[in-house]
């Protein structure tokens, strides 16, 4: 179990100032999961990775993996990364160009305090090469590789000293799409054949989503939400997480009353919705009503909705075909939404359509999105 | 709390005594120790006057009165300006602009125009200045005599004994300088950032304008202050050439007040701050410039290829103009010098002199008393410096551009401080410290070695800057998460990474000492000469064939030795192409 406590990190700004990259960040991940540090860029996603990995060397906080302190600025230990035995992928891969790939796989078990023998070190390079498929270009040149094969390499370099633990800097960034998802796939496969447990850090919502056990999503130095890749995407603690996972529709309301059992009334211009709410809400309290597009049914004749369920009119503004689905804008007064539709879907621009939203599926956030977990 | 702590705040990584802190240590502590001591010795003698059999030296500020407050002193700082400017200005538009067509386009004998383009490094400032005034003096200067012969005129076409021949005689002998650092700079430069500029529908000279020097800007910056520096520091085409005329610079004015009796090492010393104070605002200038480090590295973990753009038929008119400059850099001087140590003494070629060709010349240089010995001293010196200011600068680059300790710009100074002390001061100033401190290196070669590392240590700076500039602190940070301590990922991932900047600053430190003269000329003893020592003689002497001789076999033996170097580089199979 590797346990963050309250990690704070400074960088000195300029004139001497310090600037917070880090506030009070604190997770836990239990053995052999997948856990993902998830947020736009500058968030401080990477400044945390670095200070697992002893890269960087926080202000204050507590970091330990299997009960044992790797970092405490309480008691001022700092174990030094290269004693850490913690494997990472940069995002540059950080291949060295004047080195083979076996030499590359091998520099690991080269350097390491109880240097293994020649041929130990031979079969356990070309185990991991092979679990990358990398077996049959040992001797090329790495600088002869292509994106993914790099790729590959950096993975098999932080796998072949069987670390502890396994940190992951947007390793997929640099590729491109068709070999990211196949490489999303692959990298599960290997972590949960593995069971490793991994820190995984990126921007991407969709990667997070498909690869993490858990996810931390966040902002501004902040973790704002924990929770698995399902209660982050369906139930979004605030506006910041609901936008940034995903798309998403907002519809501003106010608060008619409670209904209990997690559900409130709230009267929107389009008329009233009935919807979740997870925190708890005044009369009259200003809120944001947030729908998935695909959560938008769309059909051609009135559907029949069931009592919690919010039926409209609106008019197709605009539509964009996208292969497996079809994107519609549709107006209903002022208002409008994003509805994902399947593609036997044909209602021309500028005609009538109904609309359908599950109660279930629509959530009201509070207003202001600076509320703090 | 315990210490550790404390030093947590500062962002150090490794709060503990190791190695990596032993290596550093030294670096640093050699560094301060070569820089300082003589600074030290220069400011304590610039406020001494001259010591003579009947007067010891006393404390005095006339020197700083002399040296600052006359019109004299407007004069020859304006003529140092000038010609700094000058030659440094004419040396980086020549070498960039070639090593851009080199690095960049599709001309043809791009290879051949490389390696003929070095030679000018091998030439000693001396020889290539002597060879100069064998062309283009206005008495006996082939050029003016050919065209006087040619026109039945008395005119001087050409005069090199002047601000304008000055200038051009260093700005040339410079130019293959920044020719190689320049290569360097491009090398490391991402050409799909160009390409992608050529895409966005820019010509090539819009490209090699608003992207490629933009790109290698931190490079530009650093380069051109070498070249600055070294013009400003000169000393023999400045003595040789300018003195005769009247047209003083700093070092001229330091040399002069040298020769005088008694010598007036004080004032030669204040001249000397002047010097440094120059030299610290355009250090102070690039330090700013390297805080760009990140911005800049373009050289990742991922393999890119160097692409080369089509010009078309300008590639013809390019192969043409590199022509020419290698006509007038390396032949023309070469030659000269070839004809005359065939000669008795020195006439003009014509079809009486060739019947009187010989080789007494040579056999006189051969029959010299010291020339064994100087040869062996030259190549043990030179090999020796090279290697140890490699080493040496390639931890302080690291230093300076990887740690956050505070005041490690200072360091980037301190190593750098050198530059600014003319040879002859340096050389004086570690005269004067190694008598007092009597460790007994006075009079050995250890003594020599000393000078030659102080004074080189600078170009290992930025040559090693140039290329840590330039590496993606990824590629050491993933060293240290597989395990190695720093000083495994220094030796096995850092310094082979810089192997282009590594060799490319020992080739150049092992040739400049060489030729290295200025600092010699007061640290040798009889058994100590080195070769440049000898054509000083020769230069004194008046000995215009026998010099000839000598500098033609130095040049072609140096030339053997880079062609070795790199047939050897090749024969290792170690991957890094060209320099």
């Amino acid at each position: 179990m590797l346990i963050v406590k309250l990690l704070c990190t400074e960088y000195p700004g300029d004139r001497g100032t310090a600037v917070r990259a880090t506030h009070d960040v604190s997770f836990e991940v239990p053995d052999g999961k997948l856990f993902t540090l998830l947020g736009p860029s500058g968030c401080g996603k990477t400044t945390t990775l670095r200070s697992i990995a002893g890269l960087e060397v926080p202000k204050s906080g507590e970091i330990s993996l299997h009960g044992k302190v790797v970092f405490s600025s309480a008691t001022g230990i700092s174990i030094p990364p290269n004693q850490r035995n913690f494997g990472m992928v940069f995002q540059s891969y950080a291949i060295w160009p004047h080195m083979s790939v076996y030499q590359n796989a091998a520099f690991p078990l080269e350097v390491s305090r109880r240097k293994p023998g020649r041929k130990d070190i031979a079969e356990r390079v070309m185990r991991v090469l092979r679990a990358v498929a990398l077996d049959d270009l040992a001797e090329r040149p790495a600088t002869k590789l292509s994106g993914g094969q790099q790729q590959r390499l950096a993975l098999a370099r932080a796998l072949v000293m069987e670390p502890q633990l396994l940190l992951l800097d947007e390793p997929l960034s640099n590729l491109d799409a068709k070999l990211r998802e196949r490489m999303r796939f692959e990298l599960k496969r290997m972590q949960r054949e593995l069971a490793l447990t991994t820190v995984y850090v990126t921007h991407d919502q969709s990667e997070a989503l498909a690869l993490s056990h858990e996810i931390a999503v966040m902002s501004e130095g902040r973790i704002v939400q924990i929770g698995s890749p399902r209660e982050v995407y369906e139930r979004p603690c605030n506006r910041f997480v609901a936008d940034f996972i995903g798309t998403t529709n907002f519809i501003d309301a106010h608060v008619i009353e409670e209904t209990g059992d997690g559900r409130c009334r709230v009267g929107t211009p389009v008329g009233v919705f009935n919807v979740q709410c997870f925190d708890r809400l005044r009369r009259n309290q200003a809120v944001i009503v947030s729908v998935r597009p695909e959560d938008v049914e769309l059909s051609e004749k009135q559907p029949e909705g069931a009592a919690r369920d919010t039926v409209c009119v609106g008019v197709v503004d605009a539509k964009a075909f996208l292969g497996e689905h079809l994107d519609f804008h549709v107006k209903i007064g002022d208002l409008a939404l994003l509805a994902r539709a399947h593609p036997s879907l044909r209602t021309p621009v500028g005609d009538r359509i109904f609309v359908r939203m599950q109660g279930d599926k629509c959530i009201a956030l509070p207003a202001a999105s600076v509320a703090k977990p | 709390m315990p210490p550790a702590a404390t030093l947590l705040t500062y962002r150090v990584r490794f709060p503990r005594l190791d190695a990596k802190w032993l290596v550093i240590g030294g670096a640093v502590g050699l560094a301060a120790w070569l820089s300082l001591v003589p600074l030290g010795f220069l400011l304590w003698q610039s406020f001494l006057t001259p010591e003579t059999a009947t007067m010891p030296a006393q404390f005095t500020f006339d020197n700083y009165r002399t040296a600052y407050w006359s019109v004299e002193t407007l004069r020859v700082f304006g003529n140092s300006i000038e010609f700094a400017v000058g030659s440094a200005g004419l040396a980086f538009v020549i070498g960039t602009l070639f090593a851009w067509v080199n690095e960049r386009t599709d001309t043809p004998f791009k290879s051949a125009f490389f390696a003929l383009s070095l030679i000018p490094l091998v030439i000693p400032a001396i020889l290539f200045t002597v060879s100069w005034i064998l062309l283009a003096s206005p008495k006996i200067g082939i050029i003016n005599v050919a065209i006087q012969n040619l026109f039945a005129t008395d005119l001087v076409i050409v005069n090199v004994y002047s601000m304008g021949g000055m200038i051009f005689v260093d700005g040339l002998h410079q130019s293959p300088l920044a020719f190689l650092l320049m290569t360097a700079a491009f090398r490391s430069t991402d050409p799909a950032l160009e390409e992608s500029a050529l895409m966005c529908g820019a010509t090539v000279l819009q490209i090699a304008w608003r992207m490629t020097l933009k790109l290698v800007w931190p490079a530009v910056v650093a380069v051109f202050l070498i070249l600055f520096l070294r013009a400003i520091e000169s000393f023999e085409v400045p003595t040789i050439l300018g003195l005769p005329v009247g047209i003083e610079v700093y070092t001229s004015s330091i040399y002069q007040a040298v020769q005088t009796y008694p010598s007036n090492i004080g004032l030669a010393s204040s001249y000397a701050v002047a010097l440094l104070v120059i030299a610290t605002l355009c250090v102070y200038m690039q330090s700013r410039t390297a805080a760009e480090v990140e911005k800049f590295s373009t050289v990742a973990g991922k393999g890119f290829r160097p692409r080369v753009m089509r010009i078309g038929r300008w590639r013809f008119l390019a192969a043409a103009v590199f022509t020419a400059y290698l006509a007038i850099v390396v032949i023309l001087p070469f030659l000269v010098l070839v004809w005359c140590s065939l000669q008795k003494f020195y006439v003009a070629p014509s079809m009486a002199a060739l019947k009187n060709l010989t080789f007494d010349a040579y056999r006189s240089v051969f029959g010299y008393p010291i020339f064994a010995s100087a040869v062996w001293n030259s190549l043990v010196l030179s090999v020796a410096s090279a290697t140890i200011v490699a080493l040496t600068t390639a931890v302080l680059c690291w230093i300076v551009a990887r740690t956050r300790l505070p005041g490690r710009w200072l360091l980037d100074n301190l190593a750098t401080l050198p530059l600014m002390f003319p040879g002859l001061v340096l050389g004086l100033a570690i005269m004067v410290c190694y008598l007092h401190l009597s460790i007994g290196v006075y009079g050995t070669l250890w003594i020599m070695l000393i000078a030659y590392v102080t004074r080189f240590m600078p170009y290992g700076m930025r040559y090693n800057a140039t290329s840590m500039l330039a590496l993606h602190k990824e590629l050491e940070e993933s060293a240290t998460m597989s395990g190695a301590s720093w000083g495994v990922a220094f030796w096995r991932v850092v310094l082979p990474l810089l192997k282009p900047g590594l060799i490319a600053g020992w080739i150049y430190v092992v040739i400049v000492s060489m030729r290295e003269l200025s600092s010699s000329i007061l640290l040798y003893s009889p058994g100590s000469e080195v070769l440049s020592i000898m054509i000083w003689e020769y230069w004194q002497n008046g000995q215009y064939v026998e010099l000839s001789a000598l500098g033609v076999m130095m040049i072609a033996s140096l030339l053997c030795l880079v062609l070795l170097e790199r047939f050897a580089r090749r024969w290792f199979g170690i991957a890094d192409p060209g320099l």
